[in-house]
């Protein structure tokens, strides 16, 4: 499966993102600089990186959702696409309009970054299906604006139609219901502040986070 | 045209930093603080044939998330 990778000013796990998707793809993906217009073709999935793009200036993901690539990242999910945003790319993929909510400053004010057990709360997706259902998992988060918000009306909606696809299972950073990821409507697009990209081998600490990415690979990558 | 917009969190949405600003006047021993909201002052020098319109487009694209924040635009 040909995957992209979108680069912004202050993306900084990108390469961390680059090294999963090959590791399970055998492909290396093709990095993409926000200042194109075009995504390649025949990509499977696009990734947006954790960072600090354009250093968080205005607010986290404001100013990188407005760049050139993300009309086409927008454009491409809209027919389908698969895409996954993380820690920062779940700030960009909100700021531009692809999931609903915000992401705020952590509760505590303080920088989170440990590992935190979460529990799959929809296995179904493109992206949880080596997971199962209610299953608790580990990931690490790093972020200062993690703090998910949105109104009660818009949890409520969201989380009826099972779009809650990782919940913390204790308190990190003052989430509205202690959620973790959101798929959008259609499915093909998740926002997550855990870093699955960071939980690929054992030398890490485990393989919690390379299960996304053979999910994806299986789902997606015929 | 200058133009001052006014970025601020929305009733309701919970303002860590502002929770911290009230801490540590408290900790200064500033007294009668009732509560502390923080927000974002944004200064533009724009064409002087600007419309609303136009400034208020940019507001809602850009200068204000609209999920959390409100915006308010005062002409200097």
């Amino acid at each position: 499966m040909k995957t992209a990778v979108i680069v912004f000013p202050g993306s900084n796990c990108d390469r961390d993102i680059a090294v999963a998707l090959e590791a399970v793809t055998g492909v290396k993906p093709a990095m993409v600089w926000h200042g194109e217009t075009a995504l390649p073709d025949g990509v499977g999935l696009v990734a947006l990186p954790g960072g600090f793009s354009y250093g968080d200036y205005l607010r986290a993901g404001a100013v990188a959702a407005r760049s050139p690539i993300m009309r086409a990242v927008v454009d491409a999910a809209e027919r389908g696409l698969p895409v996954l945003g993380i820690c920062n790319g779940f700030q960009v993929l909100t700021e531009a309009g692809l999931l609903p909510g915000a992401l705020m400053r952590n509760e505590g004010l303080d920088f989170v970054c440990r590992d935190v057990a979460l529990t799959v709360a929809n296995a179904q997706s493109a992206f949880t299906s080596r997971y199962g259902q209610g299953e608790t998992v580990t990931l690490p988060v790093a972020h200062h604006d993690g703090n998910y918000f949105a109104d009660a009306e818009t949890l409520d909606r969201i989380e009826g139609e099972g779009r809650v696809a990782f919940r913390y299972v204790g308190e990190v950073n003052g989430s509205a219901r202690k959620i973790a990821g959101v798929l959008n409507a259609a499915g093909n697009v998740l926002g997550m502040m855990p870093h699955p990209e960071r939980r690929i081998e054992m030398a890490h600490g485990g393989f919690d986070g390379r299960r996304m990415f053979e999910g994806l690979l299986e789902t997606v990558g015929a | 045209m200058k133009l001052r917009i006014f970025v601020t969190l929305k009733n309701g949405v919970l303002d860590p930093q502002g929770k911290a600003i009230h801490k540590a006047l408290e900790g200064l021993g500033f007294a009668g603080i009732n509560d502390v909201r923080a927000g974002k002052l944004i200064e533009l020098d724009v064409a002087d044939d600007t419309s609303d319109a136009g400034v208020d487009e940019m507001c809602r694209k850009l200068l204000a998330n609209t999920v959390i924040e409100n915006y308010r635009v005062e002409r200097a």
